[in-house]
């Protein structure tokens, strides 16, 4: 049913999210890294899912929350981890951090962090594409948090109304910064906001990422033939916390998810449930799986290497950047 | 063809721009409320949507933070997007596009990503139209590092400043205002640009530098002409940019004459007149011979009853009484 092409570079995707993601842990509680992160811990599947429908022609935008994003677009682990430890050498050459990732020949067209803000990029990009008539996708990845924000609504219009080639990827991990959905929606079904715009939309478990990868290709499909857009909400959870490696339970300061909540979800972990799958499916052995892994693993460890080789954004060159030639 | 004293109305001359960009690059397209409506935006669209198409000629919902977000993203797809508000005041809703992404966005992508889009906003001062429907907000742009801001005044320098704003690879917010629009003059037809950040002397003088842009470039014009003729020589800037600001043109006058008028279309606190004493201060403070005196819009909102707007907007006469407060002393 799936290629195994397909299957490997889902597990090598999340693989690779999940180990950039952990490797910021230490540098950020020893204060090598100064900068807001947000890990994406816990939420692989949909990144990997979505990004394997697409190819380096079409665009996405992230959020504040876009490591994976950014990564499994194509964009470079060294330029990741050498941005968000401040180098001249990162993705955005110092100027933007953790919450500013851009790999714009991959397709990875900006990520943000004022919350909805991308949305309407995104919309931008698919018009884009509609004017050129070049087949491309453009896709909008938010949080649930986004769902209270004006713009999404006028970009989920903009888009039905013109059939623009956008998929709106909300990554509903149940809590907006502190808050849990339940107090900022009086429903949880957040997938339903885009029908009375007749958008075709659907939820899925954003925990298993060949659940998302189908949805996505329907979705990709849709949005090429000229039937966009399509929103998909994805039932997720973010194993870190909001910001920083801490994992917000209740009791510790910052007091927010029950412990026997995060629990239920790590037993969700969207990679252990597809490396179950390609085992028990005979896709792959325990030793090539751990070799990926291995390789994986040693692609960051010199990615440490460069960002530790390069140097800070000297201060003479604060104001490069400001306009563009 | 070429013909350089052919006259033009401003909103043609607009219209001209488009014309002539949209046809030159395919990447250029017309967005926002009302492009299909002369009663939203005159004739600075007439015959767009016939030659080019509903694709690159889009009216939209009134959604501005939305559509101005997807003008956005598409100049950062590539696209060179002019994205129109025909009121001013509404934009307001397109800060977060406009400041928090497009200004910043070259910036924080360290050189990765650029992004060409034009922000058209047209100020429709008077009429009784109150405080949501009249106000110029060109000092709040200029304030935000990685937009520049054009006013032009003309029918010339309105063709030629929309042409560089289009070829400009950064956000461009471009105020015009909706009383300039049936002022005609000579614009050449052929495609031409005016260097964003150059100012123009319109009347050379000695006596009082008198700086304006847009609109009140034509009060101060006609002010500084009529102080001629009582004997007092003005030199009358027209800036035509607000941001980059043209500073050598300024302070060059500003040596010769020693005094220095402002008279700005909005408000005195934080503004735009403010700025360019600040500047001239800064940079040239002893070759004034009096402090400089600004004549803006009061710190009050825009009211509607005939009378109370007529005290409120400045007029030739309130440019005058500044200038001969500078001889006087």
């Amino acid at each position: 049913m799936y290629s195994e092409e397909v299957l490997k570079k889902l597990y090598a995707d999340m693989i690779l999210v999940r180990l950039s993601e952990e490797s910021l842990v230490e540098p950020i509680l020893s204060g090598d890294v100064k900068c807001p992160v947000h890990l994406y811990s816990g939420q692989e599947a949909v990144a990997a899912g979505i990004g394997a429908v697409l190819n380096e022609k079409d665009s996405a935008f992230g959020t504040h929350r876009s490591h994976g994003h950014y990564l499994v677009k194509g964009g470079s682990v060294k330029e990741m981890i050498a941005e968000i430890h401040g180098k001249s050498t990162g993705c955005s050459k110092g100027r933007g951090g953790s919450m500013h990732l851009y790999a714009p020949d991959k397709g990875f067209l900006g990520a943000a962090p004022i919350v909805a803000g991308t949305i309407s990029l995104a919309v931008g990009a698919g018009m884009a594409s509609s004017i050129r008539k070049d087949g491309t996708v453009a896709v909008s990845f938010f949080g649930d948090g986004a769902v209270g924000e004006g713009v999404l609504y006028e970009s989920l219009n903009l888009a039905a109304l013109r059939k623009l080639p956008v998929i709106f990827v909300c990554e509903n991990n149940l809590y907006s910064t502190h808050l849990h959905i339940s107090e900022i929606r009086p429903n949880d079904e957040i997938y339903k906001i885009a029908e009375p715009f007749g958008i075709t939309s659907f939820r899925v478990d954003g925990n298993d990422v060949l659940e998302v990868y189908e949805a996505a290709e329907k979705a990709v499909e849709q949005c090429r033939n000229n039937n966009g857009p399509v929103f998909i909400e994805t039932l997720t959870y973010r194993m870190r916390g909001h910001v920083g490696p801490d994992d917000n339970i209740q009791g510790t300061h910052t007091d927010i998810r029950p412990a026997a909540e995060v629990e239920d979800w790590r037993q969700k972990d969207p990679i252990e449930r597809l490396k179950k799958y390609l085992l028990e499916n005979g896709v792959a052995d325990v030793e090539e799986l751990d070799l990926i892994e291995r390789e994986i693993q040693q692609e960051i460890n010199e990615a440490y290497v460069f960002t530790n080789d390069s140097q800070l954004p000297p201060k003479s060159e604060l104001e490069k950047y400001v306009f563009s030639k | 063809m070429s013909s350089a004293n052919r006259k033009l109305q401003y909103s043609l001359a607009i219209n001209e721009a488009f014309h002539q960009m949209m046809e030159s690059d395919e990447s250029v397209f017309l967005i926002g409320q009302g492009v299909k409506s002369p009663w939203y935006v005159g004739k600075t669209a007439d015959g767009l949507i016939k030659r080019f198409g509903a694709e690159r000629v889009i009216d939209t919902p009134v959604s501005e933070n939305g559509v101005t977000g997807a003008a956005v993203g598409a100049a950062i797809a590539g696209m060179r997007p002019v994205v129109m508000h025909p009121r001013m005041d509404f934009m307001l809703y397109a800060f977060d596009p406009i400041i928090n992404q497009a200004a910043n966005w070259h910036y924080m992508s360290g050189g990765t990503s650029s992004v060409p889009v034009v922000i058209w906003g047209v100020v429709n001062r008077g009429g009784e139209q109150a405080a949501q429907h009249s106000q110029a907000f060109h000092a709040l742009f200029s304030h935000i590092p990685g937009l520049k801001v054009v006013m032009p005044a003309t029918p010339y320098d309105a063709k030629g400043l929309m042409v560089a704003a289009i070829q400009d690879n950064n956000p461009v917010v471009f105020i015009d205002d909706r009383w300039l629009y049936g002022v005609e003059d000579e614009v050449p037809e052929e495609l031409y640009s005016v260097p964003i950040g150059e100012g123009i002397i319109r009347k050379p003088g000695n006596d009082v530098t008198l700086v304006a842009v847009s609109y009140m470039a034509h009060i101060a014009h006609k002010a500084a002409n009529s102080l001629e003729k009582e004997g007092i020589d003005v030199e009358m800037i027209d800036l035509r940019t607000v941001k980059p600001l043209d500073t050598e043109i300024i302070f060059n006058s500003v040596k010769k004459t020693g005094r220095l008028v402002i008279a700005d279309g909005s408000w005195k606190t934080g503004g735009f007149a403010a700025e360019i004493i600040a500047l001239v201060n800064e940079n040239i403070f002893d070759h004034l011979k009096q402090p400089a005196v600004r004549v803006t819009l009061p710190d009050i909102p825009a009211p509607a009853s005939a009378d109370l707007e007529k005290s409120y907007y400045p007029d030739e006469g309130s440019i005058i009484s500044a200038v001969k407060s500078l001889i006087k002393n």
